[in-house]
């Protein structure tokens, strides 16, 4: 197995072209385990430590530009203000050495449908997109909408990498929940994120670990952003009505097309689905009303 | 947090105030910081000059035919040194730890998903690995025997081991079974003795060690033809007898020498890489390296039976036990590992730590071509103990009685008889220590308006603050026995040395017993500190030149080894003070050893034990025998089986998120009778170690198989308790001596395991409301979405 360590960007995007099947590795909280457990014997690895500004992250017009190996640890330290849901999902990532390893370009290019990156970049709303560069074409955005097209599989072409993540600075409250059957250290049996957008007045959401990809709930999103609208909640911060709570725990249920595996059934993925839409929208509208009772 | 409760030990005080690190102190293990800081030698660390690296091919179906087996293209690659097969084992082909059923590597056929086939050394472990994937196997796939339905009609599924090949007495699919009557038994006349009749059927997943060190050791080739094993093991000696005849040799002509070892819980007792080390060094006639990947590690080694149990208990109306009719069925798996001795464990203890005028009992262990089952800290008791502590719980509630009061009412005490008829001739204070339990501090209740979401089921996961939780508290109290039983002499063999070193009198012990993580080498120390009067204490390492000390398992080895030093220590002990008799003319009878020098209680000071030794040290060897025990008989199962018994009980307190089948036990408490504590500090340790791994049965840990494929061979899937699924363990210990064991001490690392998991159990119930008849208990269990 050949060891590739380019010192800069450039550098990383030459040998990416030269040598495609090279795979990236960061944290190598993922990828030395799949080699370890033999899974995957790349050809090569492609060491990224040494590109420094992929650790970076900024803040420019609204939208953090993050690196795509800045740390959980930093994101949960540094990020929790603009970034809440992913800082929460961050929080659920591995033990303290993980997150002080693991990145958010590391789940990105996994592209598992268990990684606990992926709900928070979903409902963070439709403008996130990922940032990926290769020698040939230069770089592209990727919106997250069309990141992910299958089990482990994503957008990237062969000679592309990772750099950064655009995602907008929160404008309204974030939730996300993860279900593991213990309390630290397990990979999501089912997740949810849960993004308010009070400025153009939509929802997002992001569902992990139940269907063959992260995805969106878009009927649950579509129901929430008519129903805060007909009865101008956005307004006036009011309390939801309870079947309004409970049709969006239906309709993120039945947006998700989970299987029975060793981690959980696809009726536990479901119906805690349903659970964790009710209390994250409770959570972040009980936020909002908050928020819109102190301003006025 | 815990405290210690001296009951009486006034007939067991000694002359101990000379030192300060002898028994009944606390001084830390010399492995404990090295462990932590990462510097501990393991045997994963073992290095050799020109070794090669050992590994196995195995089996990715759990019953099949071998058709061929085909090495060249594996021996042809660059770096390998030999590929071996069961045609390749010079002598016996088969080894076993009771039954020797289990072939060193397969001949023509499979019994379990994961059976070593071929073994390849090579140079660098990546070549092994390569070369492993060039052999060549044709299998014919048999439709595996993984149920008790199907093993239990053979004529119709098939056998794991054809008639023909038995080597112990197995019947069909039945690898041993043992049954137990005592009173009336069970019949309709006893049924109409009691008021209230409850039954059960309870199951038990396949729990395992989940040692951190996976399985490994160095072989070296020695110049008169024989080997050098180093090896992390349970009981060196038992290896041996098992490695010997499969490569040929004389057992003198194999020596073992105890490896770091990274905890074990029983799963070493069987061999695992000993053999294929042995082996491959043997033939290429260089040291060969085995260690196993972390998913190998869980073919490597047997696993907890899992178990399918039926209760009836019938009491009468003010709550006495009438009766009790049990059936036990245990997955053995492919091979008969330690199964035997778990059937016995299981039929005799499997009533719990009360008393039972009627009792009627079946319980078997089945061949299937599911992995082997064998050893597992608690061994046997544990799977019983769910069922009988269900049914108590189930019994208090039919009778409307508060389940630890109904306990306390039908608890064992020393003087009563065990359904084998064994009196219990120790204090066997079940019902105090049930009493201590209740009587112990409850947490603080859960406070909804402003919970600490890490103390929350889910914790950081983030799945409620404070919705949907609800608590719960469970008891339950458990019996374990201690040492090896039905009739089995499992001694131990220690040899003390005492010597002038540097100027200070110096003792050295010398046992062969496995040093696993459970702190019996510092208990070692404190003996011999405290029978010879010293400070200094030396321990050799562990190895077959000495006798052998037993198994560390079975909760025995300060019991049986410690027992062995302190046997030594006195004879070292004696013949220094008859050397200073026959110098010195002495003629007190009160004399001691204390602080380096020979004391007399009337006449003070006699003699520096430097100037009495002088050059000449006293070295003596001494075996300790446990008193005899007797199998049980077959169709009674009345037999003086056991040679001690441990009890504990314990609460459990956990909060439920109702709604997502999330738990997170708040608090779970222990008070166990021990006996003496020779090291307090690390008998609490046991204890909150043996409920740590009692939790992980209760709400996680399962070795998850379907049609005899094992699916979560990793500790991504196989999941044990963090700290944050860890909650406080209060211990409270008992003392109350134990008059045929040395320093009155009893067995203290199993009890726990035993008893805690059926209170963790009880607690979940008591929130939910729901049945729950199976462990561990999923969110699936909780949520009704199974």
């Amino acid at each position: 197995m050949e060891f590739l360590r380019p010192a800069g960007w450039d550098e990383a995007l030459a040998a990416k072209a030269e040598c495609p099947t090279a795979l990236p590795i960061s944290g190598g909280t993922d990828v030395m385990v799949e080699i370890n457990f033999d899974v995957h014997r790349p050809a090569a690895l492609l060491d990224l430590n040494r590109v420094t500004e992929l650790a970076e992250w900024t803040i420019e017009d609204g939208v953090v530009r993050l690196g795509a190996a800045v740390p959980y640890a930093r994101i949960i330290e540094e990020l929790s203000g603009p970034l809440p849901g992913l800082a929460l999902a961050a929080h659920t990532v591995g033990s303290p050495q993980i997150r002080n390893r693991g990145t958010v370009g590391g789940n990105l290019g996994a592209a598992s449908p268990a990684g606990d990156s992926h709900p928070p970049l979903l409902a963070a709303g439709r403008d996130v997109a990922v940032e990926v560069a290769s020698r040939a074409r230069g770089t592209r955005l990727i919106p997250i909408d069309d990141f992910y097209l299958g089990v482990k599989r994503n957008a990237l072409a062969p000679d592309e990498l990772i750099r950064r993540v655009h995602v907008p600075v929160a404008d309204g409250p974030q939730q996300f929940s993860k279900i593991g059957t213990r309390n630290a250290m397990v990979i999501a049996v089912a997740a949810f994120g849960l993004a308010l957008h009070p400025r153009n007045r939509t929802v997002g959401t992001g569902i992990g670990s139940a269907a063959p990809t992260p995805r969106r709930a878009v009927e649950a999103e579509e129901y929430l952003r008519g129903v805060l609208e007909e009865q101008r909640l956005w307004e006036s911060g009011a309390p939801l009505g309870s079947e309004v709570v409970q049709r969006f725990g239906e309709l993120v249920r039945a947006a998700a097309a989970p299987i029975d595996d060793v981690r959980g059934t696809a009726d536990y993925r479901r119906h805690t689905l349903s659970v964790m839409a009710r209390r994250t929208l409770t959570w972040c509208w009980n936020d909002y009303g908050k928020q819109i009772r102190s301003a006025a | 947090m815990s405290t210690r409760t001296i009951q009486d030990q006034k007939n067991l005080r000694k002359l101990n105030q000379a030192s300060r690190h002898g028994i009944g102190a606390s001084p830390l293990r010399p492995d404990g910081t090295l462990k932590v800081k990462g510097e501990f030698a393991y045997s994963s660390d073992l290095w050799h000059e020109d070794m090669l690296w050992g590994m196995a091919l195995r089996s990715p179906h759990p019953r099949a035919t071998i058709l061929s087996v085909d090495v060249s293209e594996a021996l042809k690659t660059p770096g390998v040194h030999a590929v071996l097969t069961h045609e390749d084992i010079p002598g016996s082909k088969f080894y076993g730890l009771e039954i020797a059923d289990q072939p060193a590597l397969a001949i023509d056929k499979v019994r379990y998903h994961g059976e070593a086939i071929a073994i390849v050394a090579a140079d660098h472990p990546e070549t092994a690995r390569r070369a492993v994937r060039k052999i060549k196997v044709e299998y014919r796939v048999l439709t595996p025997i993984t149920t008790e339905e199907q093993c239990l009609h053979p004529e119709t599924y098939g056998y794991v081991h054809e008639p023909q090949e038995y080597k112990s007495h197995a019947h069909g699919n039945i690898c041993h079974e043992q049954r137990l009557v005592c009173g009336l038994g069970v019949t309709d006349e006893v049924r109409a003795m009691a008021d209230v009749i409850v039954r059960g059927e309870y199951e038990v997943g396949m729990q395992d060690q989940a040692f951190l060190g996976p399985e490994s050791g160095l072989a070296v080739p020695a110049e008169d033809g024989g080997v050098d094993l180093y090896v992390a093991t349970q009981w060196l000696h038992v290896d041996r007898q098992q490695i010997a005849p499969v490569l040929g040799l004389p057992e003198e002509k194999v020596r073992l020498t105890l490896a770091g070892v990274g905890g074990a819980f029983g799963g070493r007792e069987d061999l695992s890489m000993q053999i294929h080390a042995c082996l491959l060094a043997l033939r290429t006639g260089r040291p060969v390296k085995i260690v196993y990947s972390r998913d190998e590690s869980f073919f490597g080694h047997v696993h907890r039976h899992p178990a399918r149990l039926t209760y009836e208990h019938g009491a009468t109306r003010d709550g006495k036990l009438v009766y009790s009719d049990a059936r036990i069925v245990l997955d053995g798996g492919a091979y008969a590992s330690a199964s035997p001795a778990v059937v016995g464990n299981a039929a005799s203890l499997g009533n719990g730590p009360y008393v039972i005028p009627n009792v009627r009992m079946h319980a078997l262990a089945l061949y299937s071509n599911n992995p082997s089952c064998g050893a597992m800290r608690g061994f046997g008791a544990v799977q019983a103990a769910f069922g009988y502590e269900s049914q108590m719980d189930k019994l208090a509630a039919a009778l409307d009685m508060d389940p630890v009061e109904f306990r306390r009412l039908n608890a064992m005490a020393e003087g009563d008889l065990m359904p084998t008829g064994q009196r219990i001739d120790a204090p066997a204070p079940v019902a105090e220590l049930l009493r201590r339990v209740k009587d112990m501090p409850l947490p603080p209740p859960l406070d909804p308006t402003d919970p600490d979401i890490r103390t929350l089921p889910g914790a950081r996961s983030n799945t409620s603050h404070g919705e949907g939780i609800v608590r719960g508290v469970g008891y339950s109290v458990g019996i374990k026995n201690v040492g090896f039983s039905e009739g089995f002499d499992d001694y131990s063999t220690a040899r003390v040395r005492l010597e002038v070193i540097g100027g200070e009198p110096v003792a050295m012990v010398h046992t062969a017993m496995a040093e696993v993580g459970q702190g019996g080498i510092t208990v070692h120390a404190q003996i011999a500190r405290t029978e010879l009067g010293v400070e200094q204490v030396t321990i050799h390492p562990a190895n077959t030149e000495i006798g052998s000390a037993g198994s560390t398992s079975a909760s025995r080895q300060t019991y049986m080894t410690g027992g062995a030093v302190k046997l030594a220590a006195e004879a070292v002990k004696q013949e220094l003070i008859a050397r200073g008799r026959r110098r010195y003319g002495w003629t007190q009878h009160d004399i001691e050893l204390a602080d380096g020098k020979v004391v007399s209680r009337s006449a003070g000071v006699l003699v520096p034990m430097v100037e009495l030794l002088g050059d000449g040290a006293i070295e003596l060897t001494r075996e300790h025998h446990h008193r005899p025990t007797q199998p049980f008989d077959p169709q009674t199962g009345q037999g003086f089986g056991h040679v001690q018994y441990s009890f504990c009980a314990n609460r459990a307190v956990v909060d439920v998120d109702v709604e997502l089948g999330l738990v997170k036990v708040v608090e779970l408490t222990a008070v166990q009778d021990v006996g003496k504590a020779l090291n307090p500090l690390a008998v609490i340790g046991q204890i909150q170690g043996g409920c740590t791994q009692a939790l992980g049965l209760a709400v996680m840990e399962e070795i998850i198989i379907r049609d005899g494929e094992v699916r979560n061979a990793s500790f991504t899937d196989y999941l044990i308790p963090t700290i944050l699924d860890t909650p406080p363990i209060p211990v409270e210990i008992l003392e109350l001596p134990d008059p045929n064991a040395p320093y009155g001490l009893r067995g203290v690392g199993e009890a726990p395991t035993v008893s805690a998991t059926p209170s963790i159990v009880a607690a979940i119930r008591q929130a939910t409301g729901i049945a729950l008849n199976r462990i561990p208990v999923r969110p699936e269990h909780l949520t009704g979405t199974l």
